[in-house]
Order: structure tokens, then sequence, then C-alpha cells
């Protein structure tokens, strides 16, 4: 039995220890004397959420496939936990074996989100590993960033060696490989980064200089060396229905936050709304094969004995085997031990069916995600849903007994006006009065209407990364507003408005389209204590302004500023595909309200094309 | 048809709580492929109770929970498709079938035995540097401990301070306690379990250090269950393994 980390007395004083103790279902067990490449692999908050993540269930199971390497895991330890390391200088660990993160040849960490910068660095520096990369030896691991945040990876570049930009399937191959030759032959780590930034959807930070203008925008961006590429071009699985997948995934023993088998049954998104990042990295969209899938289905609920599933992509109504797949599911799966946990989907006949089938009428509910209050910003930002199709979806629904209904809004939208802003509590009042036109008897009591708004943040590769950003101000106002709108509709009291925090939208302004610059702002940041700025409980907007201040740093640089198109942006030094000529082109229509086809309508020419696979070929071999 | 599971929670596993061990095992039913009964409704759930919940940090060789299954194979069978499924630390001992008749487990717990070792924390630091005086005391606590035993169950009241949710007040536990000795350098205690009566290991640990002098400190002592018992017909304790018989 393996020896753990933590004391007793420790693992009984902390809250749940469970987090700190591997040994889950499906955790993979290799004798460290037959491996050659040990790889740690981070998701950098608590255990319940990184056990959620689908991406490190792919990956760890498709290194640990390898012989020659071995794939642990270690999650953020909470703050009690935290607390006690420091004290008693205990450094941090692997679920597997226990062992030090420190001893591994990688550490590889994924970014979900940009508000867990700050947990980084704690994982680095309770590893025992140099935060500042420039800092670290070959007794240290090749510290590797990677998911939705490392297409801007320049705020926290200073603190990673490798970016892999792109889908994580197609290159740590190749990166072990010869990361394993140079080592057997001595090479230094910087002749490892350098080759390392040689292989394709590599990008090595300190291989490259970035110099600024006097305003503070990027006067050139450039490789140091002849041999380190100009530009980083993502990488994409385009056999997806070859791509591995996780048929034994890890089972935990506490609950999760996804407990739970996933599919994944489609990448990318065919829809183009022009505020979403993974609608453009994620381009072209491709589906699995719904064979494959039913084959997954069955041997990964027998692996795993959850009883739940869901599917997952960013689109499920977009996925053409959908209908096939969910009654597989239903008649074959379900099987009265297995729930079908639904995503959010087109609301029609088949989807109601679908519903009716699997959840309790009279407890779920219907979501709509129109973005936008009015018909003109859904234009802008090219969010396909009419007001005639929630209606024509409502009503269908309403009949069949529903009469709850959520709606998802965003708030801050680029040349958003106050009737826009208005057109929110309209939007419901119209349905409202729409549930209420069915005949008493035929309806299920009151109608209840949950509408809840987002902070619009920018995000790099979208059409609106050009687009100015509401100061956190101006969008309270904006929110208080549509908040008295809702008490003056007729329904008001079918209806409850909510909305979210301004200081964490605001920050993530700033880290979604930030430079090199923030790095030392973000170190500053950890320093004064900050940890799980993610979690409400834990987040200190005080640090962040104090840590801006003594920086020279003025937030409305990356948030409120309008960009010129031909301004360099932090990242334009990677290529997804989707070129920067079809996004200024986007950003152009949305000033002018012009709708653009999604991908299966008519091809617009995004340049997506080039990796040669996916919604860009359907239906031409 | 009604059966009972007796199984062994050891090791790491002893940090996973009660709830978590619930879900563990009706994942685990699911992955063995054995033919477990559902409950009705939008919501069904595997048809399972639990005996007598472990506390956080103690370790057993005598758990046992009961669920209803529409099909049965053998014990043997039941024991190895279970344990195909078992993560360290966790085994399935073995399977009963119950009558038609029979009470949940939960509701006929009436005792249960167990271990409890004396520890010597310092002699497990990884840097070796061995705190003498320690150590020494580590010995003579022991030994004090272990001598007070006899002694402790020759007293007409042995008094602790029991925590409950709202107060804390003085009782006497002596009639929870059924057998109490020294066996092997270690406290062999059977102790009352269940709704009408229950004795946790620990508080006989703590009114024998108050009986020694020593402070009562709970990581010094690892707490073991052996077996769970229940009252048989003629008012004796056996196993919960006694209520049914084996499937050939």
């Amino acid at each position: 039995m393996t020896k753990l980390a933590l004391s007793d007395e420790i693992l009984m004083e902390i809250e749940k220890p469970a987090r700190y103790i591997g040994n889950e279902v499906n955790m993979v067990k290799k004798d460290l004397e037959s491996v050659d490449i040990r790889y740690c692999m981070c998701f950098p908050d608590v255990y319940e959420i990184g056990m959620s993540h689908l991406g490190i269930q792919i990956l760890y199971d498709m290194f640990n496939k390898r012989e020659d390497t071995y794939c642990e895991r270690v999650y953020s330890p909470w703050p009690d936990l935290d607390k006690i390391m420091r004290e008693q200088d205990i450094p941090l660990f692997s679920l597997e074996t226990q062992t030090p993160i420190k001893d591994f040849d990688f550490l590889g960490i994924t970014l979900q989100y940009e508000m867990c910068y700050t947990n980084v660095l704690q994982i680095l520096e309770l590893g025992k590993i140099p935060v500042w990369a420039k800092d670290r030896t070959l007794d240290d691991p090749i510290v590797f960033g990677g998911g939705p945040c490392s297409y801007n990876p320049e705020p926290i570049a200073e603190f990673f060696d490798v970016f892999y930009i792109g889908e994580g399937e197609t290159r740590y191959d190749e990166v072990f490989d010869v990361y394993k030759d140079m080592r057997e032959k001595g090479a230094t780590r910087e002749d490892i980064l350098h080759t390392i930034s040689q292989i394709p959807g590599m990008y090595v930070p300190s291989m490259y200089l970035v110099t600024y203008k006097e305003d503070g925008t990027i006067a050139s961006f450039e490789p140091k060396y002849d041999d380190v590429p100009r530009t980083i071009i993502k990488e994409i699985v385009l056999d997806f229905d070859s791509a591995p997948y996780p048929e034994k995934p890890l089972v935990p023993h506490m609950k999760v936050t996804q407990d739970r088998v996933t599919l994944e049954i489609m990448r990318g998104c065919i829809r183009g709304c022009r505020f979403c990042q993974a609608g453009m990295i994620y381009r072209p969209t491709r589906q699995k094969n719904v064979e494959l899938l039913k084959k997954y289905a069955r041997e990964m609920i027998a692996n795993t004995g959850h009883e739940e599933i869901s599917l997952s992509s960013l689109s499920s109504s977009d996925y053409e085997c959908l209908k096939e797949f969910t009654y597989f599911l239903i008649d074959e799966i379900s099987n009265n031990d297995v729930n079908i946990s639904l995503p959010s989907l087109r609301i029609d006949a088949f989807s109601l069916d679908v519903m009716k089938k699997v959840q309790d009428v009279k407890k779920s509910s219907l979501t709509f995600a129109p973005e936008a209050g009015t018909q003109r910003l859904r234009d802008i930002i090219n969010k396909g849903l009419t007001e005639e199709v929630i209606l024509n979806g409502a009503m269908q629904a309403f009949q069949g007994g529903w009469n709850k209904v959520k709606f998802y809004f965003m708030l801050g939208l680029p040349f958003e006006t106050e009737e826009d802003a208005e057109g929110i509590p309209k939007l419901c009042q119209t349905v409202a009065e729409a549930y209420y036109s069915i005949p008493k008897e035929e309806r299920n009591g009151k109608v209840a209407i949950t509408a809840s708004a987002s902070f619009f943040v920018p995000k790099p590769f979208t059409p609106f990364q050009w687009a100015p950003m509401l100061d956190p101000q101006t969008y309270r106002d904006r929110a208080h507003h549509v908040k008295d709108t809702f008490r003056e509709q007729t329904n008001a009291k079918s209806m409850k408005f909510t909305y979210h925090e301004t200081d964490v939208s605001a920050l993530e302004g700033v880290l979604a389209r930030g430079d090199r610059k923030l790095n030392q702002v973000i170190y500053d940041v950890y320093k004064s204590g900050a940890i799980f700025d993610a979690w409400t409980e834990w987040f200190d907007n005080e640090k962040w302004m104090a840590a801006f201040e003594k920086n020279d740093i003025d937030m409305n640089f990356y948030t409120t500023r309008e960009r010129e198109v031909t301004e360099i942006l932090p990242w334009d030094f990677i290529d997804i595909g989707v070129s920067k000529k079809f996004l200024a082109e986007e950003w152009n229509r949305a000033k002018q309200g012009i709708v653009t086809p999604n991908c299966r309508e008519k091809c617009s020419g995004c340049g997506a094309a080039k990796f040669g696979g996916g919604v860009c070929f359907e239906g031409k071999n | 048809m009604k059966v009972r599971i007796k199984y062994t929670k050891s090791g790491t596993m002893k940090y996973i709580g009660h709830l978590d061990v619930m879900r563990y095992f009706q994942k685990a039913t699911k992955r063995a492929g054995l033919d477990i009964a559902y409950s009705k409704g939008f919501s069904p759930h595997q048809l399972m109770s639990f005996a007598a919940p472990l506390a956080l940090g103690v370790t057993s060789e005598g758990e046992y929970f009961d669920a209803e299954f529409n099909t049965l194979v053998s014990s043997d069978e039941f024991v190895r498709r279970y344990n195909e499924q078992m993560v360290d630390g966790m085994a399935v001992n073995d399977v009963i079938l119950l009558p038609d008749n029979a009470k949940n487990s939960m509701s006929i717990v009436a005792g249960s035995d167990y271990y409890v070792t004396i520890l010597d924390r310092n002699s497990n630091t990884e840097d070796g540097c061995s705190d003498d005086e320690n150590n020494l005391g580590y010995s003579e606590r022991k030994t004090k401990l272990l001598s007070l035993v006899p002694h402790l169950l020759k007293k007409e009241t042995i008094e602790v301070l029991r925590k409950t949710k709202k107060n804390e007040k003085v009782e006497d536990i002596k009639p929870g306690i059924f057998k109490l000795a020294v066996v092997e350098d270690k406290i062999y205690m059977f102790l009352a379990t269940g709704s009408e009566y229950n004795l946790k290991p620990e508080s006989v640990v703590e009114a024998l250090c108050k009986e020694a002098g020593i402070e009562y400190n709970k990581f010094d002592y690892h707490v073991h269950r052996l077996e769970t018992y229940m009252k048989n017909e003629a008012g004796e304790l056996v196993s919960l393994l006694e209520s049914g018989t084996r499937i050939e």
C-alpha cells in the first residue's frame, strides 16, 4: 500500500481528506523503475473541480498507454491544507505515488479560466519549483501549459516553459521522444526547450522577444533564433474517430462536480457567435461517429459503474445523429439505472419528447440563451435565435405541461443601447403573455421565468477581440436599469432577474486580452496572499487593485480601450486557422448588424478549411 | 431477494467517509454486473442499506450492508465478482442470503469488537531524528495503559465526558463495555453499538487515559473494528452473518 505524503494527524484535521489520497477506481499504477518519463498532470483548482474535467482524463489515459511513461495527477490543495503545507514545509505531491511534483520530468497545467492563474503559482511554489521559468534548472520539471487560456498565454508566459497550443491528442509523443533522447545525451535545459520549440504547436515563450511602443501596445514580437517559428499553428485532431478516448475513466470516491460518464459527441461549433471564443478556436467542427459513441457509452458505464451519462459539445443540437444517439441512450442504456443528463437543446418536438422521457416535467425547466434582448443586437452578435423561435418553442413546451423557463443573457455587448437592455425584460414579458394565452385548465399553474445576465468579456480570436469592454460602474448601472424595467412588466411577479458580479469580470477582461507586462502583477497578487480567485469566498479584489497600482498598470488599457484592427495583439503569433482577416470582416459586419450564416448553410471562408477536415468537407468525399 | 454483504475497509480507504463508501459500493455493484434491484420513480436508486457507520480514520474487517437483488449468483461468485472491482484497501469477505422476513442490518446491530493499537508516532518520522524523550514516553505510556486495562473493569462506574451535538455530560460507560482485555500489546474491546446504546472505542481509550493520568490525543491510537454483532433469539451476541445462509 502506498505511503501517504500527509500524516494521519493532518489528514484527520483537514476538510475532505479524500482529495489527497488517490487510489480511485481505474487509477493507473506503474512501477517507477520501469518508466523513463514521469508526467504530472495538474488542474489548478480543488480536486472536485479538477476531477470533473474531461481533457485531463483523455490525456491521462493516452500518456499511460505509453509503456515508458507514467502520468500522475495533482490538484490545488484547499486553503486549509495550503496553510499546513507552508507551516510544516511539506512539498506538493502527486496523488498516485504521493511523491513530490518537483521529481517529475514534466508538470502539465491545464488553463481553463483566467481566474486560476494565482493557483498556478500556488502549485509551483508548494511544489518547490521555481515560479519564474528563467530560474529553473535540469532538476526541475518542464512546465507545460495547455487548454483554452493558452490561446493568449502572454499574461502568464514567464511562469511556463512551454505552451501546447491546440488539442492535446496530437504532439505529445514527439515531445516525449525528443525529451527522452536529449536527456540520455546529456543536453542542457535550454537546448531541450529550443528543440521542443520546433515541434508544431509548441510555444516556448523564452525563445521570443517582445518590444513595446510608448503607448504600451506591442511594437514587435520576434523569435530570438532563426530556427524558432514565427507563427505557431494550433494543433487539431482531424481523424476524430481514431482519437484516443478514455474508456476506463477515473472514478473518484468523493462526490465531484461532474459525477458521471461524459461523452464528447462533437468538437467545434458551426454557429459563429461573435462573442464566443470556443466557437472559433475549435474550428472546424468535427463529429464523432454515432456507432463509436454507442460503444463508448456501453463500455464506460460498465467500467465506471456511474449512474449518469451526459453529452459534451458546444452545441449538441447541431450533432447530426443526435436523435438516433439520444433514443439509443434512452432505450438501451438508461435501463432504469442510468440517468440521461441532457445538454441544453434547441426546443422543438424532438427535444420536448426526450425531456419528457428523462426528466420530471414538473421539476425541469426550458432553457434559452438568446444572449441579447433585441433582434438588432442578436444580429450584431450573430446569435441566430429569433423571438419567433423562442415563442414557438416555449408554446410547444407550455402545452406539454412545462411552466419554468430559464433565459441567459449578456450585458455590455458591443453597440448595446438602452433599448437593447430593456429588451431583456420585454422578451420575458412576451413569453409570460404567451403562457397566459393558454386556457387556464390547460396550463400548469403559474409561469416562472428566470433571467440571468453575465458581463460580456471580449476574448482573443473572436470578432470582438478589438471591442472595448464596459467599465464596471456602467455595467452595474445598466444591470440596475434592467432590474427596474423588470419591475414595470405586467407579469413582473412571475419573473426573476439576477446578474453576475462585476469585479471578477473586469479582471477576466484584463487577463483575457493581456500581455507579458501582467506576469509581474499576477506574481505580486499571489505574493500578497491571493489563491482560489475563482471562488467568491476567497476572491479579494483589493489585492488585485493594489498589484496594478504597484506596477503602475491601468486596467483600462486592457478593458475599455478600443483596439485598432492594425494593432499587434499579444496573441497574433498564434494561427488558429480562422484568419485575422475573417475576424476583422466579422467585426465590420457586426457594426452593420449583418448576420453570417453557419458553416453548414454556407461556408464563409474563415480559413479553418486549411486543416483539411471537419465540417468544411462534409459531404464532399 | 435480500442479501447481506460483509466487507473490509482498510489502508488509505479509512479516509473515505461513510456516504462515499455507500456510493463506492453502488458503483462497484454496477461494475460487477450484479443484478441489483432499483427503486421506482424519476431518480431510481439501488436498494441498499448499511449497518453501522464507521468513523473517519477507523479501519474494519467486519462491515456490512444489505442489498436487494433481482437474481442471485453463489456466495463465492458474489465475492469473486465484487473483489475484481475493489481498490486497494477494500475487499468483500462474505455474502449470505437473508430470509424474506429478515430485519435490515442497521436495526439489529447490537455490538462490535475492536483492536486499539497504541501508536508510536515519533518512530514514523522520515528524517530519522528520533526524539528520545518522546520515545521513552511512548513505551511508558503503553505499559501504563495496558496495565490499567484489568483495573478499569473492576471499577463500579467508568465516567467520561461525552459530547453530543447540544451539550456535554458526564456519563458512566461501563454498561456499554462487554469485554476489555490486552491481546498481544493491543487493547481488545467488545462494546455496545447501534441505536439502543452506542459506545465508541475512543471513549474507552479516553477513560483509560484518565485513569493513567495521561492526556488523551486521538492520533496516538488506531482503532480497527473486527466484527459487528446482533443478538440471536437466545440473547447472545453473534455475527451479523448468522442471519442467513451462504448461497451455494
